[in-house]
């Protein structure tokens, strides 16, 4: 898109009123939020002996997983746009011819720095093919650093583990129609008119 | 002088060229989008993608009378009152159509086509095209073959420019490649038993303005976005083709050639387009290593931090004496000169050659009128000259192999830095043998060879994106360059040890030594200031100079 792109609004910021630059009214409204929660309802859980409750698992950011496709190889086609999004730069792919004849190109070796990564999302959102996601784990341990490394095996198997509880968000591209209930959920969120 | 007026700006252009409208536009700042045209080939306009609005203005009365048609801008000289229009609403609907033409039977699958990033396609539809597909097909993917034994074709990426075509008929003149079939089943191939295998090959795949044509050694390696680019000159012959290093993380990924009508016009050969794996090749000497037990029989090395080469390399060889020095036409100007000053600093009387000058086979010129030489080294010109400040008999290889083997020499500091991929080492276990009495013997090699296992000294040397500083090549052009790659961890490249050993403080500064030179020599003096990036032509300054007193 283009920045003369008639498509785009461009907002201006509101200059302050008399009650924002009086300071006192924005005093007052900061100490309500803070009486407020100390007589509201706890959120805070002890982890890890109680688990702490994921809102909507589709948009959670926790650890990565890479999707198979409806045959069970790999759906990364190795495109490299998740690496070139990442700004944490904790993904390393090495390309490869893919062995398959109906796929021209796959990952010969996919790793992503567990300890680099920022949980961002943006190597879901740039993924053309939906390849990649997040899934809801959110306890990541390891004892090394190398094991904090999850390479094309491990980022599988995490797609077998959560498949059941977290469908794919586009099934289409799968080639499968078991998840298919779980794309308008996801995408419908996303297009709203203008 | 003609003018021409480019949407209403009045360029003059010389009286005798004869440009296009995409040229002349081009001098006024204006890009006029083509993929079939390009400056190397024969003109064809079959793309359609640079068709503008063209007029002549009258010179006696100063009315425009514009031509009713668009025309195609690369297939249109202009003259003296040619006026050219590259943004009417007309134009701008035209290259509009034509991109969604293109695209209509086009597999977009930019995300795994290496092309993307640098694709015409995608440029020129991202600038002129239309935001809408109106056409419903589906996305497929492009159907492969091999259309030789480095160039793969994505048969349906194709747009049909035909700019391969003309390149294997015009410039290589091998004309494997050709059309088949016709209109929207057109399609490229090689002609059968004739798969497009010639010296250079691998430039269709750079004329291809779409992913057509992968270049086998390049495909899925890296995607471009991540290329990181220095210009440099190619070390594979004394062509000296000016040439792009992409690199990226100090890896190189691969040579393009870089415009210089000078040397290589747009063309580079294959032997240098692939001739950068020796860069990374492990068996790459890594360090600089002494030999500890001093009969040279055993095969004991010790490694020696650089600081510590600087000084003891020069009290061997001082304790040695009668010194004799081969100085590799793979150094720089500014590499070879230091090495002599360094070599007369330690024995004042030093024999002084150049290096072995490798050479295979005979000069080949295509039909296109480019080399590729014999002589598989870019910088036996500048090594020459700088010897002649030195010793004006300028010895060559066989010379010092003589001075050698007559007992002349005590010592000897042999640089050579040749890539490995000959058919043959560079040099055989008798020539070597010839060294075998010395009594200090400093090898500076990119690899192992029957020399470095004589060495008393074995130091590594760099190739040729890992330096910077002045070659010179067969036709006396001078081009700097910049170092592209840092070397391997542990090499020092020939000019930082040698900076060193000359006592200079800082960085390594081949500039400051460029100019130094300059200033000492009348042979090279066209060296001082700002070399262009096409080189400089060392005889044109000569002649300038013949009959002045050197500054020297
Ligand atoms: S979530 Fe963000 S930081 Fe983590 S891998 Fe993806 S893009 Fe990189
Ligand atoms: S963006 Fe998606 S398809 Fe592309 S490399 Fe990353 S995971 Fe693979
Ligand atoms: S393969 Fe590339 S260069 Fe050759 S005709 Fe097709 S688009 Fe043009
Ligand atoms: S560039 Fe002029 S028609 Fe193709």
């Amino acid at each position: 898109m283009k920045p003369t792109d008639p498509a785009i609004v461009w907002l201006e910021e509101k200059p302050l009123g008399l009650a924002e630059r009086l300071y006192l009214p924005l005093f007052v409204q900061g100490l309500t939020t803070t009486a407020r929660h100390l007589v509201s309802p706890k959120v805070t859980v002890s982890f890890p002996e109680e688990r702490p409750r994921v809102g909507n698992p589709l948009i959670y950011r926790g650890v990565h997983r890479l999707n198979k496709d409806a045959q069970g190889r790999v759906q990364c086609v190795a495109c490299f746009l998740c690496a070139t999004a990442c700004p944490a730069h904790c993904i390393d792919i090495v390309a490869a011819e893919s062995p398959w004849p109906d796929r021209e190109k796959y990952p010969e070796s996919f790793q992503i720095d567990e300890l680099r990564c920022i949980f961002c999302g943006m190597c879901e959102e740039a993924c053309p093919v939906d390849a990649i996601e997040l899934t809801s784990l959110l306890d990541l341990t390891g004892r090394s650093r190398e094991e904090m490394i999850f390479d094309k095996e491990k980022l599988l198997s995490v797609y077998d583990m959560t498949k059941d509880a977290e469908p794919m968000s586009s099934a289409g591209l799968s080639g499968g129609s078991a998840h298919a209930h779980a794309g308008p959920q996801v995408s419908g969120s996303q297009g709203g008119a203008p | 002088m003609p003018q021409v007026i480019v949407d209403g700006q009045e360029i003059e252009i010389g009286a005798h060229e004869r440009l296009n409208c995409i040229e002349a536009a081009r001098r006024a700042g204006k890009e006029i989008p083509h993929y079939c045209w390009h400056p190397g080939l024969s003109v064809v306009a079959s793309c359609r993608m640079c068709l503008i609005e063209t007029g002549q203005r009258d010179a006696a009365t100063g009315r425009i009378a514009m031509v009713p048609k668009l025309v195609p801008g690369c297939q249109t000289p202009v003259k003296d009152g040619t006026v050219i229009v590259t943004e009417s609403a007309l134009v701008k609907e035209s290259r509009a159509r034509v991109e969604e033409a293109l695209l209509i039977d086009h597999p977009i699958d930019c995300p795994i086509c290496d092309k993307a990033g640098e694709c015409l396609l995608q440029d020129y539809h991202f600038e002129h095209g239309q935001p809408q597909r109106r056409a419903d097909l589906q996305p497929f993917h492009s159907r492969r073959r091999d259309v030789g034994p480095t160039v793969t074709l994505f048969v349906d990426r194709c747009i049909m420019c035909t700019r391969c075509v003309r390149f294997t008929r015009e410039v290589s003149g091998t004309g494997e490649l050709m059309v088949t079939s016709r209109g929207a089943k057109e399609e490229i191939d090689s002609f059968p038993g004739f798969p497009l295998d010639n010296k250079l090959a691998g430039h269709v795949v750079d004329l291809c303005p779409v992913g057509a044509l992968g270049d086998r050694d390049f495909l899925y390696q890296q995607r471009v976005w991540f290329l990181k680019h220095e210009a440099n000159v190619c070390g594979g012959c004394a062509t000296g083709c000016s040439i792009i290093t992409e690199h990226n993380q100090d890896t190189v990924y691969r040579l393009k050639p870089r415009e210089n009508p000078h040397v290589n016009k747009w063309w580079m050969c294959d032997e240098g387009r692939y001739g950068w794996h020796h860069l990374h090749d492990p068996a790459r000497l890594l360090s600089a290593e002494r030999r500890t037990a001093p009969d040279r029989s055993g095969a004991a090395w010790q490694t020696i931090d650089w600081p510590e080469v600087v000084d003891r390399l020069r009290s061997d060889l001082a304790a040695a004496g009668g010194l004799a020095v081969a100085v590799s036409p793979m150094l720089t100007v500014e590499e070879a000169w230091m090495l002599c000053a360094v070599a007369r600093s330690i024995d004042p009387a030093a024999f002084l050659a150049v290096g072995h000058v490798p050479r295979q086979g005979s000069d080949e010129t295509f039909p296109g009128g480019f080399t590729i030489r014999a002589e598989k080294c870019p910088n036996r010109h500048g090594v020459e000259a700088v010897l002649a400040l030195f010793d004006p008999a300028v010895p060559g290889w066989d010379d010092l192999l003589a001075h050698v083997r007559g007992g002349r020499a005590r010592s000897a500091w042999v640089t050579a830095g040749y890539p490995a991929p000959w058919p043959a080492p560079w040099i055989d276990a008798d020539t070597a043998a010839a060294f075998a009495g010395l009594s200090c013997l400093v090898v500076q090699d990119l690899f192992p060879s029957a020399l470095s296992d004589q060495a008393t000294w074995r130091l590594p040397a760099v190739g040729f994106a890992e330096r910077a500083g002045t070659w010179v090549n067969a036709g006396h052009r001078a081009q700097c360059f910049e170092q592209a790659i840092r070397p391997p961890a542990g090499v020092w490249p020939e000019g930082r040890l040698l900076w060193n050993m000359l006592g200079r403080r800082g960085l390594y500064d081949p500039v400051a030594v460029r100019r130094q030179i300059a200033g000492a020599a009348a042979s090279l003096a066209a060296l001082d200031g700002d070399v262009p990036a096409t080189g400089i032509d060392l005889r044109i300054l000569q002649l300038a100079s013949n009959g002045t007193p050197s500054p020297a």
